[in-house]
């Protein structure tokens, strides 16, 4: 009978621990539930601009390239990014391999790749057409790739590089957009209640003077260089005969590659990038907008996607018959049975 | 193609057995009926062509037939091999006909001999409306900014300034008794750079997509690394028997490359698949009726000169270009194609060979010096021996070439040629460019050249681009002509023969239809400095400020005397001086 009871107390153990388990997976359903609705947003957008033209300019547009990868890998589609690039690096006459474009030298990583969709190219990309994408007053015959059609309860990363000054930022070499006009751009969209939160990274020289006129809420940003300062190029390659990457960008890049879409990295991480013995400038940020502790915020929240789930205790009957429309079925149209929500 | 639709109709019968127990039994009969669905045809086919240089001309095209009627605001919405995209374009903006093309780089028809499908560096629209359309400027603009999206190109730039409404050249090459050109729209964007981004949506639109059949040679890599690259969609209704009793709409997709002979640094006149595109062939495209691989050995038909392996067996010829050339076939839908290693890897070697001369090539230059006129020349080719024929050239120039028609020559062999028809119509500044039609005919083995002085405008400083010192483009000339041909040409269109020798309709049989495009121009406009406006701020301010401020110094200056502060030992001889109470020094 000594079996007996082993068998009985081996089975209690086991019970209590399945128990235990069960609650403690419940408990972490609960809480992973909770994070998944605590940034409050059910979209996320992206609007990555390269603003120089000219072919020493390479470094730029390979910026852009390596943020758009790194946001289409996370998960956001290409029908959420709006890509401006000033100028075509890739199909280049002056690059030795076409329709490539590299980061690392010794063409490692071709952040080009075989799938890119580019929404304003070359001339398209000026200081009124971003100006119109980011408050959406576009004329009506604008395409739907080439609009930020976003809500109250989407979260947008912009990212900008290029040429830029104290409180300004040069496209293609011909106008200018200030801090002012930024700002006001921003305010407009929360006033429109076009975002729920905003990253905001600029790569430029003297890039924090593009958000020190910030004034809207919910804004997080970042620079890679403080007032006085030049951001610095990351190195040449020499079969190319340009450089490849500016500074900032490249430790960017190296750091979000090991961010996966079920990453729990916080915006915290995202401060120490680059630190001035990497970068020679000093990157700077700002978060005195932003509503919610940046530690609580999530790399993902920004730079990845998320799909919308409503989880609902109502039960759906789907074993009803598919009730036939009047007429016939011929021209296609879909027919929704009752009761089954889309 | 048949959807079967299926009605459940169910029966069933309860028995209640100690009334607490029922039992029901269903029965349930499906009752199908078929519903016929819009037959829809999808083919692929790629043409290799050795070229006489070395270099190899491959041309991939994709054709989808689908038997509906997209006319008369009819209503589509089922899709299945037509892509749904262009189809609510041709719907929304009552499309007759469309045909689109970015081209990377130059088509050089002496080199080459002619191409399949012409088309000029840049990109070129032009656009067939049905006669429903009122307001057709207004569809237009519409329909080029949709188009801009679809293909991720900056179509949004063509408006009034490089649009123009040829009334002869650029006929439907569709069904259609439409002459009535107010509803025709053609504009070019020689400019227009076409990359990765470009081909990304242009394979998407495949039934098939990059996955499977020939599309999955279509590498970016590889495409854009060559002389010449080309994609472009055609849209038309057909007809699809003799008597023209049903019409369908037709889409073609066509993809032009030129491969480099020296680029991948062999030198050798040895081309393979996998050379060409880095991948090889696994299978057709299921959705495909017809997937073929044609090879053009007509110059070495008995194979000394020429090798391609695998060999096979399947010859076909095809009067094509107005020669009847022989082709050997692979046909990717049956399995044997691919041999044992189950890929399909074509090998193509041969010796150098002589080259047909083509009948019928143009160039284009600017002449002149200085940044005020210039001339433009137009030179035109006829290389038959013994027979003339008209051509008609369409040109259209941008506004701020001023064209001074008066000075508009046309002289074959040193006398002058007055062509038989001329359309001009002149530009207005910032509205509208310069057209001009004009048929003229081409004596045998000679040179026309058609030259017209111009003057340069100055623009307003906010027209120039971010680069004014690149220059300015015009796009190219157009050509289109009823050349002579070799061999009686087959007029009729319905049968069944490769897509390569479809495109273009043929009206008789001794004469086939060529388009020749010129090269675009690059020409320099008096460019201002752009800097000379913060520079004339800085020196009006310092003169304003040195000139103001000297001025108003000497005028307002009143000098004082003032006693200079004594050194320090008479300054402690003062203090001294005061404690004595004696007046200091």
């Amino acid at each position: 009978f000594l079996g007996e009871q082993c068998c009985t107390m081996k089975i209690l153990t086991l019970l209590s621990l399945l128990a235990t388990h069960l609650s403690a997976s419940s408990v972490n359903i609960e809480e992973n539930a909770g994070q998944f609705f605590s940034s409050g947003h059910t979209n996320n957008w992206a609007v990555l601009v390269c603003t120089s033209r000219f072919w020493f300019n390479y470094r730029h547009v390979a910026n852009t390239l390596s943020v758009y990868r790194s946001v289409k890998r996370l998960g956001i589609p290409d029908s959420h990014i709006v890509l401006m690039l000033a100028d075509d690096m890739a199909c280049n006459h002056r690059n030795p391999k076409p329709a490539t474009v590299f980061s690392h030298k010794n063409m490692e990583l071709n952040v080009y790749g075989d799938d890119v969709e580019v929404d304003y190219r070359g001339y398209e990309v000026t200081v009124e057409n971003f100006l119109r994408v980011l408050t959406g007053r576009l004329p009506p015959s604008t395409p739907r790739s080439k609009r930020l059609l976003s809500d109250d309860r989407s979260n947008i990363l912009i990212y900008l590089t290029g040429h830029g000054g104290n409180g300004f930022l040069k496209f293609q070499d011909s106008e200018e957009i200030s801090n002012v006009e930024l700002a006001d751009a921003f305010e407009q969209m929360w006033q429109k209640r076009r975002y729920n939160e905003l990253l905001f990274i600029i790569d430029t020289c003297q890039g924090a003077s593009m958000y020190e006129r910030f004034y809207s809420p919910n804004l997080m940003a970042l620079a890679s260089s403080q007032v006085g300062e030049d951001s610095l190029s990351h190195q040449p390659d020499l079969a190319i005969g340009v450089h490849l990457m500016d500074r900032y960008t490249f430790y960017l890049l190296e750091f979000l590659e090991d961010i996966h879409p079920s990453s729990k990295a916080n915006m915290n991480d995202l401060f120490k990038v680059c630190p001035k013995s990497q970068c020679v400038s000093t990157p700077g940020h700002r978060t005195d907008l932003f509503l919610r502790d940046p530690g609580s915020a999530l790399i993902t929240d920004f730079f990845g996607s998320v799909r919308k789930v409503e989880i609902t205790m109502e039960t759906i009957n789907l074993t009803e018959p598919i009730q036939q429309v009047d007429g016939s079925v011929s021209d296609g149209s879909s027919v929704v049975p009752p009761g089954v929500h889309r | 193609v048949c959807v079967r639709v299926c009605v459940r109709v169910c029966v069933c019968a309860c028995v209640c057995v100690c009334a607490c127990v029922c039992v029901c039994v269903c029965v349930c009969v499906c009752v199908c009926s078929s519903v016929p669905q819009p037959k829809d045809d999808f083919q692929e086919e790629l043409v290799i062509r050795p070229l006489h240089s070395g270099d190899i001309y491959a041309s991939f095209q994709f054709r989808t037939l689908w038997e509906t009627d997209f006319m008369r605001g009819n209503k589509v919405s089922h899709y299945r091999l037509f892509p749904k995209s262009l189809g609510q374009v041709i719907s929304k903006f009552s499309v007759r006909e469309l045909h689109i093309s970015f081209t990377q780089g130059y088509w050089r028809t002496m080199q080459w001999g002619q191409p399949f499908l012409p088309s000029p560096p840049g990109a070129e629209l032009w656009v067939w409306f049905q006669d429903s359309v009122t307001d057709v400027d207004g569809t237009w603009k519409e329909l080029t900014n949709v188009l801009s999206g679809i293909f991720c190109a900056s179509l949004n730039f063509i408006d009034s300034t490089n649009t123009v409404q040829p009334s002869a050249s650029f006929k439907p090459l569709g069904i259609g008794n439409v002459t009535d050109h107010r509803f025709l729209r053609y504009a070019t964007l020689p400019r227009e750079i076409v990359c990765t981004e470009n081909l990304t949506p242009w394979k998407k639109l495949l039934p098939c997509g990059s996955k499977a059949g020939l599309a999955v040679l279509l590498k970016s890599e590889k495409l854009f690394h060559s002389s010449f690259h080309s994609q472009a969609v055609h849209i038309r209704p057909v007809c699809q028997d003799w008597q023209c009793k049903t019409t369908s709409w037709e889409l073609r997709q066509t993809l032009n490359v030129v491969f480099d002979l020296h680029t991948p640094g062999q030198g050798k006149l040895e081309w393979s698949l996998f050379k060409m595109f880095s991948r090889t062939l696994t299978e057709a495209c299921p959705l495909a009726s017809s997937s073929k691989i044609y090879i053009d050995i007509t110059d070495d038909p008995q194979g000394e000169q020429f090798e391609v392996s695998p060999a096979t067996h399947l010859l076909s010829q095809a009067m094509v270009l107005g020669d009847r050339r022989t082709f050997s076939v692979y046909d990717l839908t049956q399995q044997i194609t691919f041999g044992t290693v189950r890929s399909l890897n074509l090998l193509i070697r041969w010796k150098s060979r002589d080259m047909l001369r083509p009948l019928l090539h143009a160039e284009r230059y600017v002449a002149g010096y200085g940044l005020q006129t210039g001339e433009i020349h137009t030179l035109m080719y006829n290389n038959h021996p013994y027979r003339s024929f008209p051509v008609l050239l369409l040109d259209s120039v941008p506004w701020y070439l001023r064209l001074y028609i008066h000075t508009l020559t046309v002289t074959s062999k040193g006398k002058d040629n007055k062509p038989s028809y001329i359309h001009y119509q002149p530009s207005k500044d910032r509205v509208r460019p310069h057209l001009l039609e004009m048929l003229v005919q081409l004596p045998p083995n000679s040179v026309t050249e058609v030259t017209v002085q111009f003057e340069r405008a100055l623009l307003k400083w906010t027209e120039y681009t971010p680069d004014p010192n690149h220059g300015f483009y015009v796009g190219s000339s157009v050509i289109s002509s009823l050349v002579p041909s070799i061999v009686a040409m087959d007029t009729n269109s319905t049968r069944e023969q490769p897509l390569f020798s479809s495109f273009f309709p043929c009206k008789e049989e001794s004469s086939y239809f060529m388009r020749v495009y010129t090269e675009p121009l690059l020409v320099n406009l008096p460019t201002p400095d752009f800097s000379m406006p913060y520079n004339v701020i800085c020196l009006t301010c310092t003169v304003v400020a040195v000139g103001y401020g000297s001025l108003y110094n000497l005028l307002t200056r009143s000098f004082q005397i003032e006693e200079p502060s004594p050194g320090l030992a008479k300054r402690i001889a003062n203090i001294i001086r005061k404690m004595r109470g004696v007046p200091p020094l």
